[in-house]
């Protein structure tokens, strides 16, 4: 099939950027996303012109380097689906595709699609781990935890860190992936030591970076490949809340 | 160069030990003055950078991602292994031991191999202690399955999710340090060159993706952590980043290349679709616990999978190994399913492909417990191919998956250039001539969490670097070789793109040195590729400066080295004549058509010294002394 993609071209973080248009003739519709964008860089490369730059690594919707916003849309138009698992069959023939980066006040454009992500990294460094050192732990045995309790802890913990949620935000909020790892941590025993200081500190950090608030519109979840619940945001607001009750130090 | 192993004496269940006691400390209050650097942040790098930070040394880690929590480790679906027994069906730290060497095809050095089975135990309480959420029974335990050939359950899973959910305990604890001002972190910075001054390694040259500035950075140690080189055959299930270049940088400094021709190919892809296609998508070998493979009896049988009765099916896992069947290893089953193709009983539209189906699962187990296994990989599969795997079965060919071969290291992971450490896929340590499933996220965390703190501190105490300055020659001709080529490759103004030569590339290696290798074929790829390389200098073309952004250039460097080390790779495959695991020389071969292997001739690590970009690289050899294993033949039948 042909495509008309339109596609977000910035030279640097201080440089303008515009939108670009490209045909593409012959898109077959098993490709993936990132594979129609590798036949047009080759094709553009061969014209001595500069590729589109944009991040991948595993193509297999788990390292949350891909980062698109397709037709409006962080991720593209498949529910629960990474750019890189979305697939050409989705499209039809004739069709114009837009294409540009994750957009937040957080993620600085680094070149065309490719933004700077690194508050992400701020935010979990700000307490989003249980503090054991190497060589601590008991057996893995010693503490049964039950097994909703575990599966819930799981669901959350599948965030992949892409930022899908910030960019889908009209806030440019990050409290889905916080409350992902707030929750992920906060339902198991380990989590608990840490659980109220946890929560206050990686808040304190998402404000610090620039993220905005959550007013609940809910399409942080709606862009989210894992499908991330909004339970987790309540859930840290709910922590939040209890933590700063109760807070001892300042 | 002299291999030396340094195996601690004694009995093997008391080595590591009683080396454990051997080994020198470094004092805590010196323990900051001294700068090591981790290259990699995956398993084995974001362990040991965490694990070493706590230690109190002064640690800056590398990574070429934009965050450290996006390692190619991250992909892994199925699980780590550990003997812990908690099933009570049998195992024990000797058995998966014994497993490990055996599916290794003994090719793997006891001592590593026994001391990887002791850590198991505690890797995978220092996982549960960080929030790693592994699937649990109703009563709150751990759940493990049998992965892989495995006779016993004991790989600890978290969902199909398992390298992720490790990764992030592993980058949560990385994090942490990094806020404690133990660890500095370098993402988006690659490792191009090692600094070797007075023969111990003091250092790397890198280059910031970001902004194209080439620095050295120098330690008192350097550890490489920096993963497998699946992609010299292009389509891979590695992630598109995954390259030789830390490995293969480090081989020309002068540290050994051990079993580089030990490749493994991973039964279990979703076939290729087309000349466009830029990777190959592993599906967890969990699938072989409940799916059948098969394909038709009859040749170019083209007839719908539904549509072929039961008696017309050659369940041919099942009928040649009865005993492990659907689960054979991972080398023996891609073979058979290449045989079954170019028999021509290969399905699909290219005829490169077998079914994986679960109609009989799904009808013994039920819908739910189906989709409560597998759910995921059946959606991502779906994504992929169009197809529903609930409705019709899979279809799934052999795709190179990992790399067994690596930088040669001693007991204490350190290479033959003293202060280079290597851990993880990158090392050749311990899964011999085939990685049992579930092995390698073991053995990173070994490396990372529970070897290198103790073995670094030794060599630091004992050989004591001495200061270096940043202007020593050393670190100047480095840098300048670094810049060299960089401009080199900018310099070009040629036709074809750097896939164009990778895909290339990736063909005379699946083709010659793939799945199946023999003498003849070796010799071609052994012509073609000096040819490719040449050409890919003067006709390659890079577009845009070193001063910027460039991922076409990070992209050449990174094939420039995989055509050089594709070299290394046939030259160690031609002259091991024996077939032993992934490596399966046609020539070598019993009269039912299984791996012969040459314990007599073969029974070495072959270890490779860098000579000179025009002299043979060479071959060192390391024997392999089974003191507590008898030399079996492999059979799984
Ligand atoms: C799809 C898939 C599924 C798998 N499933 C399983 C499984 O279920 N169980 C199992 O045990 N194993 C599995 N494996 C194998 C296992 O995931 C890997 O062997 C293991 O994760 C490797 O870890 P590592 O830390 O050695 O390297 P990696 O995770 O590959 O990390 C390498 C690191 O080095 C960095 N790096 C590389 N080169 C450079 C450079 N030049 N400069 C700077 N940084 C660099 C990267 O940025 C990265 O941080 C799977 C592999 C694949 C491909
Ligand atoms: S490239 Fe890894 S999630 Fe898309």
């Amino acid at each position: 099939m042909r495509l008309t993609l339109r596609v977000w071209r910035q030279a640097g973080p201080r440089d303008a950027g515009a939108l670009k248009q490209y045909e593409i003739p012959d898109v077959s519709p098993d490709m993936s996303f990132l594979e129609m964008l590798d036949v047009l860089n080759e094709r553009l490369e061969r014209q001595g012109d500069r590729p589109i730059a944009f991040d991948h690594d595993c193509r297999e919707g788990i390292c949350g380097s891909c980062s698109m916003t397709i037709d409006g849309r962080p991720h593209g138009p498949q529910q629960g689906t990474t750019t890189c698992q979305l697939h050409m069959r989705r499209y039809r023939d004739g069709d114009t595709i837009t294409i540009e980066p994750f957009r937040a006040t957080a993620f600085p454009v680094v070149r065309d699609l490719v933004v700077d992500r690194t508050a992400l990294d701020r935010i979990i460094q700000a307490g989003g781990f249980v503090g054991v050192a190497t060589g601590n732990a008991p057996d893995a045995n010693a503490i049964p935890i039950a097994k909703p309790d575990a599966d819930r802890a799981m669901d959350a913990a599948q965030c992949i860190g892409c930022g899908a949620c910030v960019a889908a935000c009209p806030n440019a909020s990050a409290m889905l992936f916080a409350g992902a790892k707030v929750t992920h941590l906060g339902l198991l025993p380990q989590g608990q030591p840490e659980r109220y200081r946890r929560v206050l500190a990686m808040v304190e950090r998402m404000d610090m970076e620039g993220f905005g608030g959550c007013t609940n519109f809910g399409e942080c979840h709606e862009a989210c490949p894992k499908e991330i619940s909004l339970a987790t945001i309540a859930r840290l607001n709910a922590d939040f809340l209890k933590a700063s009750l109760t807070r001892r130090d300042s | 160069m002299e291999l030396n192993a340094g195996v601690p004496a004694g009995p093997l269940e008391k080595k590591w030990d009683s080396h454990r006691f051997e080994l020198r400390l470094v004092n805590p209050a010196n323990k900051r003055k001294h700068t090591v650097i981790v290259v990699g942040s995956g398993l084995a790098g974001a362990s040991a950078a965490a694990s070493l930070g706590e230690l109190g040394y002064k640690v800056q880690c590398y990574c070429f991602q934009d965050s450290p929590r996006r390692a190619h480790s991250i992909a892994a679906q199925g699980g780590i292994n550990a003997a812990k027994n908690y099933q009570n069906d049998g195992d024990s730290i000797h058995r998966l031991f014994y497993d490990t060497i055996k599916g290794g095809d003994f090719r793997a050095r006891e001592a590593n191999v026994y001391r990887l089975a002791q850590i198991s135990v505690n890797i995978i309480d220092q996982c549960v202690a960080q929030g790693v959420p592994f699937a649990r029974e109703y009563g709150g335990l751990l759940a493990n399955r049998s992965f892989g050939g495995a006779q016993v359950s004991r790989t600890f899973y978290a969902r199909g999710q398992t390298g992720q959910q490790l990764l992030l305990g592993a980058y949560q604890a990385l994090e942490r340090q990094i806020a404690a001002g133990t660890v500095e972190m370098f993402p988006r910075t690659e490792m191009l060159d090692l600094v070797v001054i007075d023969g111990q390694a003091r250092g790397i040259v890198t280059r910031n993706l970001v902004t194209g500035a080439v620095e050295a950075n120098l330690a008192d140690a350097v550890v490489m952590a920096t993963g497998g080189y699946g992609n010299v055959f292009y389509l891979s299930t590695n992630a598109k980043g995954c390259n030789v270049t830390a490995t293969f940088r480090a081989w020309k400094r002068g540290a050994a290349f051990g079993n580089p021709c030990y490749t493994q190919i991973h039964p279990t892809c979703i076939p290729v679709s087309g000349e466009y296609q830029s990777k190959l998508t592993l599906m967890s070998e969990s699938l072989r616990n409940d799916g059948r493979v098969w394909v038709p009896k009859r040749k170019g049988d083209k007839r719908p999978p539904t549509a072929i009765p039961e008696v017309e099916r050659d369940y041919y896992l099942e009928r040649k190994y009865p005993s492990f069947g659907n689960l054979s290893p991972r080398d023996i089953a891609s073979r058979a399913a290449k045989e079954v193709c170019d028999e021509g009983r290969g399905v699909g539209e290219t005829g490169l492909g077998v079914y994986l189906d679960f109609a009989d699962a799904i009808r013994r187990l039920g819908l739910d417990k189906v989709r409560e296994r597998y759910g995921n990989l059946f959606e991502m599969y779906e994504r992929i191919t169009g197809e529903n795997p609930y409705q019709l079965p899979m279809r799934i060919f052999p795709a190179a998956h990992y790399t067994m071969g690596g930088l040669w290291v001693d007991y204490n992971l350190m290479s033959t250039i003293p202060g280079l450490f290597v851990l993880g896929e990158a090392n050749f340590s311990d899964h011999g001539a085939n990685r049992l499933g579930a092995s390698a996220l073991m053995q990173g965390l070994a490396d990372g969490y529970f070897i290198i703190p103790y073995t670094l501190g030794d060599y630091l105490a004992r050989a004591r670097p001495a200061p270096v300055a940043g202007d020593h020659a050393a670190v100047k001709t480095t840098l300048a070789e670094v810049n060299g080529r960089i401009e080199r490759i900018l310099a070009g103004d040629g036709k074809r793109t750097v896939d164009e030569f990778h895909r290339e590339l990736g063909r005379i290696m699946w083709e010659c040195c793939g799945m199946e290798r023999n003498a003849a074929g070796l010799r071609r790829a052994l012509d073609a590729i000096p040819a490719l390389r040449k050409s890919f200098w003067y006709d390659v073309r890079v577009v845009g400066t070193g001063q910027e952004f460039n991922q076409s250039l990070e992209k050449a460097g990174r094939v420039a080295d995989f055509l050089e080390f594709a070299e290394l790779m046939c030259r160690d495959a031609l002259h091991r004549e024996e077939s032993c695991g992934g490596h399966f020389r046609s020539e070598h071969q019993t009269q039912d058509g299984e791996a012969a292997r040459d314990d007599e001739r073969f029974a070495y690590v072959a270890a490779w010294e860098y000579a000179g970009d025009d002299r043979e690289p060479i071959l060192h050899k390391e024997p392999l002394v089974f003191e507590n294993v008898h030399l079996a033949t492999r059979s799984y039948k």
